[in-house]
């Protein structure tokens, strides 16, 4: 590999082959039993789609400035919880939520509630990249545009945006070019720096690195490595290794099958500190899992 | 890697592997004859057309000047003193594209937003096919439809709008009838077009605008309708085109005078309207007004082809942006 230069000395191929890779270790954080200031508490969440059940029963808590890890086999509604918390299943004509979702101790499905205002608290990032097809400039101000945020110069908020997201070096010469000519993984970075350019609380993250390469994926794990300082992240994640390097909790979803009816739900089977899961798991499901033994 | 299982031997037993074509597949070139020729008699039957046309507009210019046919003078071609001024007739298809355009552009685009963003699944089931059956009704329905109920309506409006002079109901036939018409008629193509092209941007898209807390008619205005620009594009030269191609509905509902107007109280002919109207049998072969004839449909023919072209030139701009 290439002796480190700086970023912006580079051209932008050569940062993504040679640019710093961060440590897969992070330092260890102190993780208070349970989260000492609650985001999002559900109590008995259940969600269908239709007729079909397809999570049951899901109390948790997610902790401020903390990353929350959900993980679990496919199909165990891992997404399903995740877009619950920022009403985006209110687009799926059949999905229907009961029991109670908290937000900062507000009912988020009270009939009060608009959804619009929700998600623009609770930004959330995608599986698969997905900018606009805009310029990268107009991609990162969409959000502040459209929210009518009040800011004194849109220049210095997009520079400030992507400089969080750890993208400003990679884009700063081509802000005008359509976001479709980047990189996956800057496209996917840049996602997320468009999540966060109107300074949410919480960020939503469904598997943001599975179609990313080691290295794109090691950079998004930094980043939210920072971002957690000023947000609070959910992360769902097929990818153990990285629950354990970048979350605080991890919650282990399953599939359950009910003995009688054959009847198929997702339900949480145990949530605990991320060390706990991975190091001491007291459900043999988890381990199972974790191990890669099962699911 | 090095899980991979080694590839298990090819069995002992059957022919020996043999990468040569297993038949000569007759079949296939023979399809693919047959879908060329397809494609190449639309080709040929346009250069045909063409060649059609070009022939006795040549003849046409041989006696009428260029000059005379580029100009306001009178539009009468068959009658003494005669008159080629296409200004008078071009104007009429000018009047009649700019008040159908201006009802249909922005209701079709309406409609495509509507039933994309907005309608319940079951509006949308009930709207989509009532749309499909409006394409289908016959123009010649139209035209009736403006004689029967349009005209008589603005007619009696007219006066409250239109104030002095001016507020003078037109009589039965006039651009605006047949213009809010034709209008009317094209707005299912733009809306179907419209919407297929809204309908195709990815899910994804609309899953992020959303997620930024966008309002409904903010995911419409800034994500949806610019990502399908090509496809609206596409829409409003499908309808342009139909209102400059639009026959029946303008020769029964927009009168039979030629008249250097847009104003829509007036009756005017249009260029569809006077080929329509004189290319009835008893035009005398070689006489000068069957050359007209050939010289109005060569008219047209470019001007569809430039609104063709600027389309084209347009979605390659945009998608350049776009995409
Ligand atoms: N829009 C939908 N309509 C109907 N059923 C759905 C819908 N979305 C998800 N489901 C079902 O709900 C269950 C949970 O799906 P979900 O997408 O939450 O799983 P997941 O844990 O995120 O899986 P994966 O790891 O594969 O992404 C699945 O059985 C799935 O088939
Ligand atoms: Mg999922």
């Amino acid at each position: 590999m290439n002796a480190r230069k700086k970023d912006s000395e580079m051209t932008d191929q050569a940062t993504r082959a040679a640019g710093p890779v961060p440590s897969p270790q992070r330092a260890v954080r102190d993780v208070p039993d349970v989260p000492k200031e609650p985001v999002f508490t559900t109590q008995d969440l259940n969600i269908h789609y239709g007729d079909f059940h397809a999570v049951t029963d899901v109390s948790m808590e997610f902790g401020k400035n903390e990353i929350t890890a959900l993980i679990g086999p496919s199909g165990c509604g891992k997404s399903t919880v995740l877009r619950c918390l920022n009403r985006m299943n209110d687009l799926i004509p059949t999905a229907r939520v009961s029991g109670e979702v908290r937000y900062h101790g507000i009912e988020l499905y009270g009939p009060k509630i608009d959804p619009i205002e929700v998600r623009r608290r609770i930004g959330m990032v995608f599986q698969k990249a997905n900018p606009f097809p805009k310029s990268i400039y107009d991609n990162i101000a969409y959000g502040p545009r459209v929210t009518g945020m009040k800011v004194d110069s849109m220049d210095d908020l997009v520079e400030q945006t992507l400089r969080r997201a750890a993208l400003w070096d990679e884009v700063k010469d081509k802000l005008k070019q359509n976001a479709y000519g980047l990189s996956g993984g800057q496209q996917q970075r840049l996602c997320i720096a468009r999540a966060i350019a109107t300074n949410p609380d919480v960020v939503l993250m469904d598997e943001p690195c599975s179609a990313l390469d080691p290295i794109a994926t090691l950079r998004i794990e930094e980043l939210m490595a920072e971002l957690r300082e000023s947000y609070t992240i959910i992360i769902v994640t097929h990818n153990m290794q990285q629950a354990a390097r970048v979350s605080d909790r991890t919650a282990f979803f399953t599939v359950k099958v009910n003995e009688t009816t054959g009847d198929r739900t997702g339900g949480l089977v145990e949530f605990d500190r991320t060390t706990t899961i991975f190091e001491n798991p007291s459900d043999q499901r988890t381990e199972g899992y974790i191990s890669g033994r099962f699911g | 890697m090095a899980l991979l299982t080694a590839p298990t031997e090819p069995s002992s037993v059957g022919p020996p592997l043999s990468l040569e074509p297993s038949s000569r597949r007759l079949g296939e070139k023979f399809i693919v004859a047959l879908l060329f020729g397809a494609a190449a008699l639309a080709v040929l039957i346009t250069v045909g057309i063409v060649l059609a046309i070009a022939g006795p507009t040549i003849e046409f210019f041989r006696q009428v000047p260029f000059s005379r046919f580029f100009s306001t003078e009178a539009w009468a071609p068959n009658f003494v003193p005669d008159g080629f001024g296409v200004y008078n007739i071009l104007a009429g298809t000018a009047a009649i594209v700019l008040y159908s355009c201006m009802i249909a552009l922005p209701a079709g685009l309406g409609a495509a937003i509507y039933l994309n963003e907005y309608a319940s699944h079951r509006a949308r089931r009930i709207l989509k096919p009532v749309l499909e059956v409006l394409e289908g009704i016959p123009t010649v329905v139209y035209g009736l439809f403006a004689l029967a109920f349009v005209a008589p309506l603005l007619q009696e409006i007219w006066p409250t709008f239109v104030p002095g002079k001016l507020g003078d109901p037109p009589g039965f036939q006039f651009v605006l009838s047949a213009g809010v018409v034709l209008g009317i008629m094209i707005i299912p193509t733009v809306a179907s077009v419209s919407q297929d092209a809204m309908s195709a941007i990815p899910h994804g898209l609309r899953e992020a605008a959303y997620g930024l807390g966008s309002t409904k008619m903010q995911v419409a205005t800034k994500v949806v309708v610019p990502s399908a620009f090509s496809g609206i594009v596409a829409s409003f030269v499908l309808g342009l085109s139909r209102a400059v191609g639009e026959t029946m509905v303008v020769l029964m509902a927009a009168g039979a005078i030629a008249n250097l107007t847009l104003w829509p109280n007036d009756p005017v002919l249009t260029m569809t309207a006077f080929i329509g109207r004189t290319a009835t049998g008893d035009v005398g072969f070689g006489t000068t007004t069957y050359y007209t004839l050939f010289a109005v449909a060569a008219l047209l023919f470019v001007i569809t082809l430039v609104v063709n072209m600027i389309s084209i030139a347009l979605v390659r701009k945009f998608r350049e942006v776009y995409e």
